[in-house]
């Protein structure tokens, strides 16, 4: 069977059901492919085992180019390509050039990030997501189980561990 | 299962379930819109065209259509960029430093709250913009790039260019975090959709998936966003504040301007969420998400910031006369005794004494007066903002040059159409976009919201 096309899905209506069942079906070795929600589970990332995001690091990174940019900016302009004496004070006066160069901190920052997360999580306006059920963005919970990569279980098996798990609905879904 | 605190008020009432949420938020984006919604943008559209007069007569003939003088060079515009800068301050407060502090009745308020700012934030910056006098020409000189692109540059040690910077970050920084957050709400009604709504709303909604990954990111990139924008927020005022507070006009040089600006800004700012919230709840019918409560923690806010303000005022006055210097002396006690005494005594009334009045629960949990009251903060912010403006100009160093400043009517015409494109803005706002963070306030709903009837 190819992998990524044909998914059993069980449907929860409860996130503490469905954070109990996520650890449940990994324990008993079930490989799940992704739950999809309506809202922000907090720990969901933690029990199916996700590593710790790492933009931080990118925010960090781009921050750190914000402020060099900044500052070589400032300096270049004020004390190099055109020295200008200002209130009689230095030409690189770096105290004034604190509050530019906090602004373009955050501002490299905070797009560095958001644009490193779209690219990641491939949102783009022209972007369609597959959708797995229309009420995952309403009131329930899904979780995909790739039956390709579970083919020692069975759809069978998968289903009464699903129901078992609390799963308020089992369905299966395919994709072309 | 429901978990009910003992200890904590519910936030949302009604019993709501996941699917009421989503109905209830959704219906107001994919319902025909009501005859008052036209009916407020007509009056809104109005008043952006009857404005547009002034600002293109502003254009054409240039800012000596305005009622500025050789003593008085900035008056109502600057008095305008300060207001609509302050109220822009409540929004990114709110879904920012209420998001560090895990403040959840943030999440009924925050959606119209940050829309509230970029829209104050719009009209803010026309003012500076339309000031420069060429304003097509003002993109070389705000912005870093060589004068009459020779190699001359624009000055950093002038804090009206960190205010460029400043408020562009701001604008930026809010726009994204706001959007962000639209994501999985602009998803939700795209999956509820047909037609050519589920066209546009699925190109709004950026292809998103809902999946734990992505949610999991998502979560890393609010929180980081709210950690970069909580400084943000301070710095905006702090920087407009230096505008003033770096110049050598008794009245402006003054050192407790950042801190002061910034309570300022927080209450005129709380104060216009209070207004346009109490509206959008009374016609959208949602006062289960906006209860009283939310009403009152907002009251505690203004309270807070209100006495902030009043004890700066009398700082200054405190310092004006400790530091013995005559000029600065006198142009304290020419504010609040010289020809603009009614203008310093609105101030007052509206800042220090009205908010005062919130001490009183009965007060700050009557949706009526806290409907008054906002909008006499609001004033009063107006009125302060000209006070330190105005009355600290218009008595020069030389008696000779001693001024009034009349308002013309284009002065009030470009005011005008300020208040039309905010309101034209939030109302398309209110109506084509969720105006409550559905996910935020699905995501709480097992902890904070009443007994589910089952």
């Amino acid at each position: 069977m190819e992998r990524d096309k044909n998914f059993i899905l069980g449907v929860y209506d409860d996130e503490d059901v469905l954070m109990d069942a996520v650890t449940q079906l990994r324990k008993s070795g079930v490989k799940i492919h992704e739950v999809y929600s309506p809202f922000p589970v907090h720990g969901l990332d933690e029990v199916l085992g996700y590593r710790r995001s790492r933009l931080p690091i990118a925010a960090f990174l781009f921050g750190m180019l914000g402020t060099t940019l900044a500052l070589v900016m400032q300096f270049y302009m004020m004390k190099f390509d055109w020295p200008m004496i200002i209130g009689g004070k230095d030409h690189a006066s770096l105290p004034a050039f604190i509050p530019v160069t906090f602004e373009l901190t955050v501002l490299l920052a905070a797009f560095g990030m958001v644009g490193v997360f779209m690219v990641a999580s491939n949102l783009k306006p022209w972007g369609q997501a597959r959708i797995f059920d229309l009420r995952i963005t309403d009131d329930k919970h899904v979780m995909a189980i790739d039956l390709a990569t579970n083919a020692g279980l069975g759809e069978e098996k998968l289903a009464d561990v699903l129901k078992i798990s609390g799963a308020t609905e089992v369905n299966k879904k395919s994709f072309e | 299962m429901q978990v009910t605190s003992s200890v904590r008020e519910p936030l949302i009432t009604g019993g709501k379930t996941l699917k009421d949420v989503t109905h209830d938020i959704s219906r107001q984006v994919e319902g025909k819109p009501s005859m008052l919604w036209l009916l407020a943008v007509l009056v809104s559209v109005g008043a952006l065209a009857l404005g547009f007069i002034a600002l293109a007569a502003t254009l054409w003939e240039g800012i000596g259509m305005w009622g500025l003088n050789k003593t008085i060079g900035w008056a109502w515009d600057i008095t305008n960029f300060v207001w609509w800068v302050g109220i822009g301050h409540a929004g990114t407060l709110i879904s920012a430093v209420l998001l560090l502090f895990r403040q959840k009745w943030r999440m009924a308020i925050n959606r119209a709250a940050e829309a509230m700012t970029i829209f104050a934030v719009i009209c803010a910056a026309m003012f500076p913009i339309i000031h420069m006098g060429r304003p097509w020409l003002g993109a070389y000189w705000a912005l870093p790039l060589p004068n009459t692109f020779g190699s001359l540059w624009v000055n950093f040690n002038s804090p009206l260019l960190w205010d460029v910077f400043a408020i562009s970050t701001y604008f930026s920084v809010s726009l994204v975090f706001w959007y962000i957050a639209l994501i999985p709400d602009f998803a939700t009604i795209r999956d509820r959709a047909t037609g050519l709504r589920k066209i546009i709303y699925s190109a709004l909604a950026f292809g998103w998936d809902g999946a734990a990954k992505t949610w999991s990111r998502f979560e890393t990139v609010s929180l980081i966003l709210a950690g970069l924008a909580t400084p943000l927020v301070l710095s905006v005022h702090t920087i407009v504040s230096f505008d003033f507070a770096t110049s050598v006009i008794p009245g402006w040089h003054t050192t407790i301007f950042p801190p002061y600006f910034v309570a300022g800004a927080i209450f005129s700012g709380f104060a216009m969420v209070l207004t346009l919230m109490i509206v959008t709840r009374k016609v959208f019918k949602l006062e289960d998400y906006i209860t009283i409560g939310h009403i009152e923690l907002m009251n505690i806010v203004i309270i807070i910031t209100g006495s902030i303000v009043g004890i700066a005022y009398i700082t200054e006055f405190f310092i004006a006369w400790y530091s013995g210097v005559a000029a600065e002396q006198y142009a304290f006690v020419n504010r609040a005794f010289g020809p603009y005494w009614w203008a310093y005594w609105s101030m007052m009334t509206c800042n220090v004494i009205s908010p005062q009045l919130f001490w009183f629960k009965k007060i700050r949990t009557s949706i009526v007066l806290t409907f008054i009251l906002s909008l006499v903060v609001n004033i009063g912010m107006w009125f302060e903002r000209f006070v330190i403006i105005v009355t600290s100009l218009h008595r020069d160093f030389l008696p000779s040059s001693w001024a009034m400043f009349y308002p013309t009517w284009a002065d009030v015409g470009v005011y005008l159409f300020t208040f039309g494109l905010f309101f034209t803005l939030f109302f398309l706002f209110a109506k084509f976009f969720p105006v409550i963070n559905m996910f935020e306030i699905k995501s709480i709903i097992k902890s904070s919201s009443t007994k589910q009837p089952k």
